[in-house]
């Protein structure tokens, strides 16, 4: 399988494209089931307006991460490995929240061990506030026959 | 009443809290999360594709902390486990009443992969000085939860920035 995004095709101030998503409350319920969080101001209305002060049930941070893992991956293929990711929250995520995904290629290296490297820069953002920013590293193929998933110990070097 | 500071900070670096998952790595939990979000990678979806990119099936790296959260109900369980456990010391042990995590950093290292029985512990790394903020006067501190496999091959480290503080002691 050819890889879908070398190194070489990636450099800094690119940007990636645009993931926009109606979010529902079936949106927030699966991810947060899925991401085994049980908590009832995932899943119940009532429990998040008088006990947490939010307006609704919110998207949980594991699912987030999901979704942000997506959004890399559409990119990358499936040769593109995460090394590194940083959160950091603002505000939550609602249903009837359409949520934007937008991100720019912040850097480029490709490390002593030879792996390649992209930094990304990823903002979840709603009616044009950002909730969520997402700093990435991912590994990326130098070559068609480079594959990320295949360093292990002092070759990777997330 | 809060625990002297280096009773709390004598805890740095130690490992604390190993544990292991309750159940191993599953792949009906893989497609649920990829349904979650709409991920149509071929790495989870297409065993031909695993085995030729990741030499067969893994977990999304995102996934890490999913397979410690405990069931909702367990024979025999009368309280609820808390994941991130050193967190909650640390409010009790400063008096600290209100906690915030500012930043969540997952660094990733061995796939995961369906069948893995993985094992976690974690590690106060750091403790600051008090520090005042708009939310109040307390201090940061840095956690580590260390994620290992069943053959003991690291498999990510999550690190918390947590900010833990009482109101009252705004400045205003």
């Amino acid at each position: 399988m050819t890889p879908r995004l070398l190194l070489s095709d990636v450099a800094a101030g690119q940007s990636l494209p645009e993931l926009r998503y109606d979010v529902t409350a079936t949106t927030v319920v699966l991810g947060a089931l899925a991401s085994r969080d049980w908590r009832p101001m995932h899943h119940d209305k009532d429990f998040a307006i008088e006990r947490n002060g939010t307006k609704d049930i919110f998207l949980n941070t594991p699912n987030q991460a999901a979704w942000f893992e997506r959004y890399l991956t559409d990119w990358t293929g499936p040769h593109g490995r995460l090394g590194k990711v940083t959160f950091t929250m603002k505000g939550s995520v609602f249903p009837g929240d359409t949520m934007v995904l937008s991100g720019t290629v912040t850097g480029t290296e490709v490390d002593e061990a030879g792996c390649g490297w992209a930094e990304v820069a990823v903002e979840l953002a709603v009616d044009g506030q950002v909730k969520t920013t997402c700093r990435a590293r991912v590994a990326l193929p130098t070559e068609n026959d480079d594959n990320p998933w295949a360093r292990r110990a002092d070759r990777w070097q997330p | 009443m809060s625990t002297p500071l280096e009773d709390v900070t004598a805890l740095i670096g130690v490992e604390q809290y190993p544990e292991e998952g309750e159940f191993p790595v599953e792949q009906g939990y893989i497609w649920t999360t990829c349904a979650s979000v709409e991920n149509g990678n071929p790495l989870f979806w297409d065993d031909a594709v695993a085995q030729e990119v990741t030499g067969g099936p893994i977990a999304p790296p995102t996934m890490v902390s999913v397979w410690f959260r405990p069931h909702h109900w367990a024979p025999g369980r009368t309280t609820a486990a808390l994941p991130l456990q050193v967190h909650f010391d640390l409010k009790a042990n400063l008096d600290l009443p209100e906690a915030v995590m500012t930043d969540n950093t997952i660094t990733f290292y061995e796939p995961v992969r369906p069948g893995d029985r993985l094992r976690t512990h974690q590690v106060l790394r750091s403790v600051s000085d008090q520090k005042t903020t708009k939310l109040g006067t307390g201090r940061f501190w840095v956690i580590e939860v260390v994620y290992t496999n069943q053959r003991d091959e690291l498999v990510a480290v999550e690190s918390y920035t947590g900010f833990g503080y009482r109101r009252d002691e705004v400045q205003r």
